[in-house]
């Protein structure tokens, strides 16, 4: 999965021209998004994934760790069953595989939001501030960004989950990391456009500080590329937490995540357990499609080009 | 008649086949033999090394006794057998070995002289070489052998020598018993003194490693396979009817299954739980010979434990509260037995006590373990809390969150901290920073000293830092003593009461083995198989 | 031009050394050494070990030797893990089948994901378009860890078609499902940005007059539209190609094909800091010569593009 970047520049672009900009912009933006089928295909996607993440602890008859020795380590009695609570079965330990999916599904979702919102922050931060400086501080940011994308990010997650341990706190901060420098580019070139705006000249004309122009008039004018960005952005976190999760760099058990369930689910297959894959399977899917269509639906909104 | 005509065509073919193949006395007469004799051996880990001096897995064991001959071999049932040993006389004190030599000969054609042996013993000791497996030496109790590791003393004060070509004399430190068990290991393995020193740390390629057992290096690809063809001039090549063997590594069970039952591999472990299944699709091929190793939860009596361990009390409460059936008879499912001694049972010689907690039924276990832990002091207003502590594997995160469960029962608080490996031993050896830790030992060689010297306050595999004096003193005491097993039983009891470590269970190895390999070794405790033992016989 | 190279080729050196020195300043910040093992080592023996490595010698020390190593004899230093192997054995042996799988999965990404893409494009809006759509939507969802197990089941365990695992230069059928595995999510990638690219190019104004003209549309495709459609492909090549040598961590582990993604793995696993740092510094190479490439192909192709 791969998140086009053209399109990315020609969505910032549409959306920072001064005659789309402002409210116009949104209400159109909103009237087209309304019109797509795919994107409210995917934005109920996104809510069903939501409040089974939410509120389907409140359906679950277990807890995501509890034991049933009645089921445990039978691939009979652990079959999805309504009878004994086990919707979508057990696990080979016998736990409630519904619960653990829906546990899954909730840290999948968060490494996927907070992993992009660390990597959103930083790369516009970092890109605003470098376009809007310019000259030497930008080219030594954007040289620093240059070198960076040079480095195989995959190795160094696995490096940094090695290192400090397994800790959810550094799969947020490694998963965020590997993404930040194509937003600050993006971000960076936006700002350049910016910068020469008529009003952004005056309110430096008139001695307003740079880091209130940067948050008054530079960011705002982003909103449209960061939200396309991140809505896209999720899905490949969510994807890249299963790779860790398949090289059983995880999160820690009791806890579980949906790439976690999926990779003890596809080493079983075989065995006649197939519910154990399955089920995870279906919500990792309908995430990422939820998030894929919505993000696509979205870009299309903001900036309606034939395509 | 479709079905018989196609076995008798099968049959005619094989029987013009057969005459070409070697007739070995390992196979019965009138046995059909493939005319394919190749072996494809599972390993879960690639190989390291391939230098014997340097290895230091089982798995690294298993390969190169197929290339090398030791001084002993064992038998199908784990008995010694003389390999480059003849024979051997032993001082009346004990302390002086002489070993006469076979007449054999490196894969290059020079013979294999008591110098190699020599040579490859002081490598193995010498602070130059850096063997991770020097220590065993120490093990083994040969003179001098903790000076020269250390650098003290030059390593030709190593208290092993040739005497002439054929005759090797080592000389011991304190006597040991099973002295001659321990030179079934591969560390003690000869090794050609001119390819190594010719070569260098290059010798084990295989386009310079020479060897003088039954087989030699064809390739070696890391990650992908070790390959092996016969060595027709091994002196018993006649005997030898496999003619190829490949090892594959797999770290995954599953994947590993998967390409056994596509053919590609000869044998493999089952995963945990799969084999009651398999055994009843595949009857021939599964099996789940005893293995000697035990699986244990450690407490952490030292330091940098908690406070609570340091009670025996809890220590007890926490063994009792684990239910070994359930984890053997649903999780892992395949031949394994409930340990509640650190020796494994079949051990060679190993009598175990009586060990009270080990005849309770489940229910007077549990509730024992409550009562004990209120005395201790615990409670539901007061909950125990501790850290589990393992490695990243899926039989230990299963058993882990099994234990977890156990010990909510009884109103412990215990949270799972998984490790990679290194930072696992790291915490587990190094630091102590554990409170529980799963562990497990496996037997250097087929007696019960190998498991009883890992808990004395010297040995540094004592990890939980436990101390007891008496267990030190019966653990030296038996090193002499007439009658060891005596002291083993003895030991045995103060672990089942004093309970630095909780035993869980006792290894078997359930297996799937290609139902035409004969000749494996599933009597011997410790499962050394020798290639020139097996044969592979027709479809 | 030549200017433009040399400048991107200065910076590599930086980007290296940054690569270089960060990525072992990580390891040894890690827990446990290359020596840390089951067995306990006595403390003589471990001293002897480090001494054999280099490791007692101050950190700044071992890297300038390290680095002096490289750059006069270009030689990685012995493995410290596997005791008989130096680093360039280890390389030598592993990465000639990651290349060559990796290749071969690069060309089947492009060829399939284009032709996938431009069908789509042209036959927009048909069942045709909604299969490739729909076939590359499913590609960039199902994780490959997923993937190779099926592919396993399928091909090897009910078809008898292929072997499940293992490697041989002389034998193709070892490299079919590896490439599959390996090349899917590229695939659906390259066909989602090469349908959208062909759409806009469509609609653009030179292929208007193209038809207006009356020329075929199959000439008006290849030679007018394909070429200016397939820039953004362009330039996602770069970075695929990287993360799909990267990405084959899940190709060795599962098909035991001893490439070097699993040698890297292992290597952070076991502290081996000399293989982990040799494939880190092979594919920061590759990651920088494959940019500059790509960026090359792209100003050549493209002319607007000013160096």
């Amino acid at each position: 999965m791969v998140i086009d970047e053209r399109k990315m520049a020609s969505l910032a672009e549409a959306t920072s021209r001064e005659d789309v900009a402002g409210r116009s912009l949104w209400a159109n933006a909103r009237r087209r998004f309304f019109q797509n089928k795919a994107a409210i295909f995917g934005l109920c996607l996104l809510i069903f994934v939501v409040a089974f993440a939410l509120f389907g602890n409140w359906l679950a008859a277990w807890n995501n760790s509890d034991i049933d020795y009645n089921v445990m380590g039978d691939r009979v009695a652990s079959a999805p069953s309504f009878a004994d609570g086990h919707y979508f079965g057990a696990d080979d330990l016998g736990r409630d595989l519904f619960a653990r999916t829906v546990q899954g599904t909730q840290i999948s979702l968060l490494v996927g939001v907070i992993g992009t919102m660390i990597a959103v922050t930083v790369g516009t931060l970092y890109g605003a501030i470098a376009g809007y400086f310019g000259g030497r501080i930008d080219g030594f940011m954007m040289r620093l960004v240059d070198i960076l994308l040079a480095i195989p990010y995959m190795f160094v997650l696995i490096l940094l989950l090695v290192i400090y341990g397994r800790s959810i706190g550094m799969l947020f901060v490694g998963v965020g990391l590997i993404s930040w420098l194509e937003m600050a580019r993006i971000v960076r070139g936006q700002t350049l456009t910016l910068k020469n705006r008529e009003y952004v000249e005056a309110a430096r004309a008139i001695g307003v500080p740079s880091a209130t122009i940067i948050r008054r008039h530079i960011l705002p004018n982003l909103v449209g590329v960061v939200v396309v960005f991140a809505t896209l952005l999720v899905p490949l976190m969510i994807l890249t937490e299963s790779f860790i999760s398949f090289l059983g760099l995880g999160v820690q058990e009791p806890m579980t995540s949906l790439g976690a369930l999926i990779s003890e689910g596809a080493g079983t297959m075989n065995y006649g357990t197939l519910w154990q894959l399955a089920f995870p399977l279906f919500f990792f899917i309908i995430t990422l499609f939820g998030f894929y269509f919505v993000g696509d639906g979205l870009r299309d909104a903001l900036d309606p080009k034939e395509r | 008649m479709k079905y018989f005509a196609t076995i008798s065509a099968l049959a005619l073919c094989l029987s013009s086949a057969a005459p070409a193949l070697a007739q070995s006395d390992h196979v019965p007469p009138g046995t059909k033999l493939a005319a394919n004799q190749t072996f494809t051996y599972w390993l879960q880990d690639d190989l390291k090394t391939l230098d014997p001096d340097l290895s230091t897995s089982k798995d690294g064991n298993d390969v190169l006794q197929q290339m090398f001959d030791g001084l002993y071999q064992q038998d199908d049932h784990g008995n010694l057998v003389p390999a480059m040993a003849k024979s051997f006389e032993v001082s009346d004190d004990k302390l002086t070995y002489t070993f006469h030599l076979r007449d054999e000969n490196w894969s290059n054609g020079d013979p294999v002289t008591a110098q190699d042996f020599v040579y490859a013993w002081r490598r193995l000791a010498d602070p130059k070489t850096a063997s991770e497996y020097a220590w065993y030496i120490e093990l083994m109790q040969v003179k001098n052998a903790h000076d020269v590791i250390q650098g003290d003393k030059p390593v030709t004060d190593l208290g092993v020598k040739a005497l002439d070509d054929h005759t090797l004399q080592v000389t011991l430190e304190t006597p040991i018993p099973y002295f001659r068990q321990m030179l079934v290991l591969s560390s003690t393995f000869p090794v050609p003194e001119k390819v190594v020193e010719k070569y260098g740390s290059d010798w084990t390629k295989p386009e310079n490693m020479v060897s003088n057992g039954a087989y030699t290096l064809k390739s070696w690809k890391i990650g992908e396979s070790i390959e092996m063809t016969k060595n027709d001039k091994y002196w018993d090549a006649a005997n030898t009817t496999l003619t190829d063997l490949k090892f594959i590594p797999i770290q995954d069970l599953n994947q590993a299954l998967t390409r056994y039952q596509a053919g590609e591999l000869d044998f493999v472990q089952t995963p945990a739980g799969q084999y009651p299944r398999l055994k009843k699709e595949y009857p021939d091929q599964a099996h789940a010979p005893p293995r000697s190793c035990v699986y244990a939860y450690r407490f952490n009596v030292g330091p940098n434990g908690p406070e609570a361990l340091k009670d025996v009390k809890v220590r007890q409460a926490l063994s009792y509260a684990i239910n070994r059936n359930v984890i053997i008879d649903k999780i892992l499912k395949g031949g394994q037995k409930p340990a509640y001694s650190w020796t494994h049972w079949a051990t060679a010689g190993f009598k175990a006590p009586n060990i009270a907690y080990a005849d309770w039924t489940d229910k007077e276990r549990t509730d024992k373990a409550k009562e004990l832990l209120k005395e201790a002091g615990y409670g539901p207003d007061h909950p125990l809390k501790l850290r589990i502590m393992y490695n990243t594997s899926s039989d230990h995160k299963k058993i882990a969150i099994a234990v977890q469960q156990f010990w909510k029962q009884i109103g412990v608080d215990a949270t799972l901290e998984n490790f990679e490996w290194k930072v696992y031993l790291d915490k587990l050896n190094t630091q102590h920073d554990f409170d529980v830790a799963r562990t497990a030992w496996c037997a250097d060689y087929n007696e019960a000293s190998t498991y009883l010297d890992v808990n004395t306050s010297w040995s540094d595999q004592n990890s939980g830092q436990w101390k007891n004096a008496e267990y030190d003193k019966l653990m030296k005491d038996s090193k002499t003593a007439a009658d060891p097993e005596a002291d083993y039983t003895k030991a045995e009891q103060i672990l089942a009461q004093d309970m630095p470590l909780a035993p869980i269970y006792a290894y078997s190895l359930p297996m799937l083995l290609n139902a035409h390999i004969k000749g494996y070794p599933f009597d011997n405790v410790q499962l050394n198989w020798y290639a020139k033992n097996m044969y592979r016989t027709a479809q | 031009m030549i200017v433009y190279i040399l400048k991107r080729l200065a910076i590599a050196i930086p980007t290296l050394l940054v690569l270089i020195v960060a990525s072992f300043m990580l390891m040894h910040a890690a827990p446990g050494g290359p020596f840390t093992s089951e067995r306990q080592v006595p403390p003589e023996v471990l001293a002897n070990l480090n001494a054999k490595y280099g490791l007692d010698q101050p950190l700044w020390r071992q890297i300038v030797t390290y680095l002096w190593g490289i750059i006069a004899h270009f030689d990685f230093g012995p493995s410290f893990t596997y005791k008989d192997r130096s680093v360039n054995d280890i390389i030598a042996q592993g990465f000639p089948v990651t290349l060559t799988y990796g290749f071969l999965s690069f060309i089947a990404a492009v060829l399939v994901g284009v032709s996938l893409g431009v069908t789509a494009a042209i036959k927009r809006n048909t069942l045709l378009d909604y299969i490739a759509v729909g076939i590359s939507i499913g590609a960039q969802v199902l994780p490959n860890f997923v993937m190779a197990p099926i592919l396993v089941l399928i091909f090897t365990l009910t078809l008898h078609w292929l072997p499940g695992g293992g490697w041989s230069f002389d034998d193709p059928r070892f490299w079919i499902m590896p490439v599959v595995a390996l090349s899917t999510s590229y695939m659906a990638s390259i066909a989602r940005i090469t349908r959208s690219s062909m759409l806009e190019v469509l609609s653009s104004n030179h292929i208007r007059t193209a038809r207006a003209k009356g020329l075929p549309s199959r000439k008006i495709i290849l030679r007018h539209a394909l070429k200016p459609a397939l820039l953004p492909v362009i330039s996602y090549l770069g970075p695929a190609f990287v993360s799909m040598i990267t990405g084959s961590v899940i190709v060795d582990v599962y098909f035991t094909t001893g490439g070097i993604g699993k040698s890297f793995v292992d290597s952070a696993l076991n502290r081996d800091y000399a293989v982990m740092m040799g494939i880190t510094i092979l594919l920061g190479t590759l990651t920088i010569f494959f940019n500059l490439v790509v960026d090359i192909i792209y100003g050549w192709i493209d002319p607007k593009i000013r160096y």
